[in-house]
């Protein structure tokens, strides 16, 4: 069983390699081999979920090298639920992009660029998950950021290098970080491995342990988009085709999410930088929402909506009780779900009407019922109404922030509360403005102004003067250009839009929508789960003996 | 463990170095800063190892505790060809943005920059009419006075024109899909701007033309093209409607 650990890495690398050898012939064979890998990752991770649920955590030194020279691979419950989850969703989110036409146009590049980078995403994802060292942690980080610079910049048009600069830069930074911090840690330890160094921290200087803590959750932070470090990410993601943004905003901020996880329990357990964090987690979750509450354009609502749900998460970590820890699993589980679908069906909806404004959508509810749909229960599961997964955690974590008692965790309580009303309102709106009105009289083709530099009514001292000047009052309209957010497909070409839909793209969201669904039906069993996940983590001693042997 | 000082202040004055150029707005410099500060970082990965010792290679008669650890020289190595990685990335995304927007220079967020200049703009006309009727209650404006009114204002709005020519072309969704994917030849680009198909480039001023290609039809993006180089003085507005054809231009943005 253990030889199955590094399979999810390196199947998804070693089909890249054969589609680049392939190159741009034979598109439906690279179609089936795309899809059939990631089907394989899928039935793989939920062998390691099952597997490291009845018999701890698998570990593999990948030659035969011990620690702390060979690389070692661990899949324990929390990183056997994380990968099932976040391989159902790459392959929702690759049928999907199958549907949107993308690779149709493959034959017209030189080389296909999507899938190759798509695939190694997945790897760098996956192994960031299994990751057992700090060393290889950092290079499945920069396994999916260098896939992902290539899919957010894919097509090169401006927007998208302008706002791909942005996002690469700040990538770059972290990752400069993270080499900083393993370097310290190393000559701290003596050692990067996650099994040596639970140990061997604990014997380090109190001041030592809290630099390393910092470097490492700054890291981490940056790239889960907690609030002060997050300003990157509504910046970059609405830019991207719909089902790249759609699978980073699912993937990308919860590796991150789960780093901090894995080294904040492992690593520092009753870590002092707690009470930071918990600040951390409340000012993502209402700035965030905030900036939701202020936004038009659909792609970008949901971006702030993700850095605000990533405070619940990290809300759950900051806590570090059990009950906490197993709220923040299903958070994630639930977010990467609910995310990716939101984004999924921003996509449809730009699919539809060539725009993801929400000052020019409307009246979709009776124009595309099924859309309306599709969007409105992983809507109202993103604000946690009752029977939803998104319900289940929150009042999992709620429940821990009210027993731990303190202080914090009451404000934290109260602030995830309030966000969770927030969200409800700016779905409500999204709702109100794209589906449930009529349609908006400029809808069709001529566009509106979005915004007018409201000029006071009183201004008639000067109109004479104004006469004079041809050019007089050019600044009133001040027309938005196009709110900064363009609908382009995959190849950075204008979007083509079709009423209708075609069948994978439906078929896939509806999948997703169904996935999130699926958390509520199988509550009882995934909270179980997430409680011995839980539990595994602040025992510690599992891992270590899965890695170390007994 | 003992460190080699100089190791740590020249991996020091490198991240310095570095993290300054990093904080430019030119990406070529950015790049500069991206190798610096990833130089600087493998040094200080190295030096995590300690005093250098012998070379790590298990020869025979070789003294094992004195050979150097080979764990950070690895991790460096690691470290090193993803730097490349990520500087090959880079240059090429710095010479894109060259082709697109004809300069590597990173304009700031949209959407702050459109909040901050439609904020700036009010503040300004708001201050220049104070000024104006303050001047006419003082007993009646010169000619002079009512030039150089109508001057500030032109200025003004000149600059609003401007900003927003240069946010439709950063906002531009090229047509050309070779040119996309592979970057054109300098002689198809400019013959494409002549026709108008691909991106002009040139920094805020007024905007070239930017006619629609075959598959940047209007029809598709809701979009026109922005204003056109010797419409300079006057640029239409939909609440303008002594301009002819003006209202037609400025409702599809």
């Amino acid at each position: 069983m253990n030889a199955l650990v590094p399979l999810p890495v390196l199947l998804p690398l070693c089909v890249t390699g054969l589609k680049l050898a392939i190159g741009p012939r034979l598109q439906r064979f690279q179609r089936f081999i795309s899809l059939a890998v990631l089907g394989a990752v899928l039935v793989l991770s939920v062998l390691l979920m099952i597997a490291a649920d009845r018999h701890g955590p698998l570990s593999v030194h990948l030659g035969d090298f011990a620690p702390p020279i060979g690389i070692t691979l661990v899949a324990d419950r929390l990183a056997g639920l994380m990968l099932t989850v976040s391989s159902a969703v790459t392959l929702l989110v690759h049928v999907y992009s199958l549907g949107q036409g993308m690779a149709d146009r493959d034959d017209q590049t030189p080389v296909g660029v999507f899938h190759p980078a798509y695939l190694i995403l997945v790897a760098g994802v996956s192994c960031t998950f299994l990751a057992g060292d700090l060393v290889n942690l950092y290079v499945g980080f920069e396994i999916m950021l260098v896939a992902s610079f290539v899919l957010l910049t894919i097509g090169g048009t401006a927007t998208r290098i302008r706002a791909g600069s942005t996002y690469v830069i700040i990538s770059l930074f972290s990752s400069v970080l993270f080499l900083v911090a393993i370097a310290m840690t190393y000559a701290f330890a003596g050692t990067v491995n996650f099994a040596q160094l639970a140990g061997r921290l604990q014997e380090a200087p109190d001041g030592a342990r809290t630099l390393l803590e910092a470097m490492l959750l700054t890291v981490f932070a940056i790239k889960a988009a907690v609030f002060p470090l997050a300003a990157w990410l509504p910046d970059s993601y609405p830019t991207a085709p719909a089902p790249v943004t759609a699978v980073f905003a699912g993937l990308l901020t919860k590796v991150g999410v789960y780093s901090m996880l894995r080294t904040q329990t492992l690593l520092f357990p009753g870590h002092r930088l707690g009470d930071l964090l918990m600040l951390a987690a409340l000012a993502s979750m209402v700035v965030g929402i905030l900036g939701a509450v202020a936004q038009t354009d659909l792609k970008r609502v949901l971006s702030f909506t993700l850095i605000s749900h990533i405070g619940y998460m990290v809300f759950g970590i900051a806590l570090a009780g059990r009950g906490s820890i197993s709220g923040a699993i299903v958070y994630v589980a639930h977010h990467i779900t609910v995310q990716t679908t939101l984004f999924l069906v921003a996509g449809l909806v730009e699919r539809r009407d060539g725009t993801t404004e929400l000052t020019r959508l409307g009246g979709l509810a009776k124009s595309a019922p099924l859309v309306a749909v599709l969007f409105f229960v992983p809507a109202m599961n993103l604000a946690g109404i009752p029977p939803l997964s998104g319900f289940i955690g929150k009042v999992g974590l709620m429940r821990a922030g009210i027993d731990n008692g303190g202080g914090w965790a009451w404000a934290l309580v109260a602030g995830s509360a309030a966000t969770s009303l927030l969200t409800l309102y700016v779905m409500a709106k999204v709702w109100n403005l794209a589906f449930w009105r009529d349609a908006p009289p400029g809808a069709e083709g001529e566009g509106v102004v979005l915004e007018s530099a409201g000029d006071e009514p009183g201004d008639d001292g000067d109109d004479e003067e104004d006469e004079g000047d041809p050019a007089a009052g050019a600044g009133r309209g001040l027309p938005v250009p196009a709110g900064a957010v363009v609908s382009a497909g995959l190849l950075g070409q204008s979007i083509t839009t079709t009423k209708r839909l075609p069948w994978p793209m439906l078929l896939a969201t509806g999948a997703a929508v169904a996935l999130g669904l699926l958390y509520t039906v199988l509550g009882g069993p995934l909270t179980t789960f997430t409680e011995a996940a839980a539990a595994e983590l602040l025992a510690r001693t599992p891992y270590i003996e899965a890695v170390l042997g007994r | 463990m003992t460190v080699s000082l100089s190791l740590l202040v020249a991996a020091a004055v490198l991240a310095a170095v570095g993290g300054t150029l990093l904080l430019t707005r030119s990406l070529t410099r950015i790049l500069l800063g991206a190798v610096v500060l990833g130089n600087g970082v493998n040094l200080l990965v190295l030096a995590s190892t300690g005093s250098a010792g012998d070379a790590p290679l298990l020869y025979p008669h070789v003294i094992r505790n004195r050979v150097t650890d080979p764990l950070p020289q690895a991790i460096a190595l690691t470290a090193i060809v993803i730097t490349l990685a990520t500087t090959a990335f880079l240059l090429a995304m710095a010479y894109r943005s060259h082709q697109v927007t004809g300069s590597d220079e990173i304009s700031d967020d949209t959407e702050d920059r459109l909040v901050a200049l439609r904020a700036e703009f009010l503040d300004r006309r708001g201050e220049l009419r104070d000024r104006y009727r303050e001047d006419r209650a003082d007993g009646g404006t010169s000619p002079e006075q009512r030039a150089r009114y109508r001057d500030a204002r032109r200025r003004l709005r000149k600059r609003v024109r401007e900003e927003r020519a240069y946010q439709a072309r950063a906002n531009d969704v090229s047509g050309n899909l070779w040119n996309d994917i592979l970057g054109a030849d300098p002689e198809d680009y400019r013959e494409g701007r002549e026709r108008g198909t691909t991106d002009a480039t040139g920094r805020p001023g007024p905007a070239p033309a930017r006619v629609a290609g075959p598959s940047n039809d209007p029809e598709e993006t809701g979009r026109e093209p922005d204003s056109r180089p010797g419409e300079d003085s006057c640029h239409p507005s939909p609440d303008q409607p002594d301009d002819p054809g003006g209202a037609g231009t400025e409702g599809t943005r």
